[in-house]
């Protein structure tokens, strides 16, 4: 237990929310891509968020004196980016040079008004976490001013 | 006369301690606020406090045998409580993110005072060793 620790959880957060915003750039600038087959086709990309537990870090850590760190949490950490399954769009286009025989183009399963509000949602996640990590800083600089005049 | 530490600094110490420890608890719902199915927690700072004073006063109530009732500040098992959602969302999740940071500031703020409180405390004792 430590101030520290803050800014480890902090950053995780960061990176979570920074990797999200990597997924939703790529779901939006593929939104348009088209295909002539759905196993070519972009499909739109999520990560999977799961909170960290104290506990898994360091099994054999010993509570303080005044609290145990039982059942604490440390962070959240991406166990992975899974592709959409919802149906791809078929459109008839046979003027596109991608159409396959019958004149039909696949188009990316991403919602471009979903990936947008994603996008504000992670923004601000992060700054919510720089925020944080600026009070955590400002606590300890204040620690280290314990005993001056 | 011995100049005690402990005794010169009362509860001031702990309380900066349960700050620390309850700004990580919430720093941490923070980052998790867009984690499915993760639930909101928080440290019962009273209980943490009574704990505190009971070990700087020294009057614990010791327990002889297993069928007395247990008289500790609630929770000293596990003081991280989960926290009653106002407006459960569907994942699961129930971090208020205002609600979380304003916390979190609030928590910021009362350890500034109990810092304060602690500096003087230095300051005092200073003074006192120096004459003044």
């Amino acid at each position: 237990m430590s101030l520290g620790s803050i800014f480890d959880i902090a950053g995780s957060g960061m990176t979570a929310q920074s990797l999200r915003l990597n997924t939703t750039a790529s779901n939006i600038a593929n939104a348009e891509t088209a295909s002539s087959s759905t196993e070519t086709t972009y499909r739109a990309r999520k990560p999977v968020f799961a909170a960290i537990q104290q506990s898994m870090l360091n099994p054999d850590q010993q509570g303080l004196s005044l609290m145990s760190e039982q059942g604490q949490g440390a962070g959240v950490r991406v166990e992975g980016i899974v592709e959409s399954q919802a149906d791809l769009q078929m459109r008839y286009e046979p003027e596109h040079p991608a159409a396959n025989e019958d004149g039909y183009v696949f188009y990316p399963n991403v919602n471009v008004v979903e990936e947008m509000a994603d996008m504000m949602s992670s923004s601000r996640s992060y700054q919510m976490n720089v925020d944080i990590m600026n009070t955590a800083k400002s606590m300890m600089q204040r620690i280290l001013t314990l005993g001056q005049q | 006369m011995a100049i005690s530490f402990d005794q010169a600094l009362g509860v001031h110490e702990q309380a900066l301690q349960a700050r620390v420890k309850r700004a990580e608890v919430l720093a941490n719902n923070l980052a998790n606020a867009d984690t499915p199915g993760y639930k909101a927690r928080d440290v019962d700072f009273q209980a943490m406090m009574q704990q505190a004073h009971e070990k700087v006063s020294g009057l614990q109530m010791s327990r002889t045998d297993d069928a007395h009732m247990d008289t500790s500040a609630g929770g000293s098992d596990s003081e991280l409580l989960y926290r009653t959602p106002h407006q459960p969302s569907v994942d699961g999740n129930t971090v208020d993110a205002q609600q979380e940071q304003s916390r979190f500031m609030r928590n910021a703020m009362d350890y500034q005072a109990s810092f304060q409180f602690l500096s003087s405390k230095f300051s005092g004792l200073t003074k006192a060793l120096k004459g003044e």
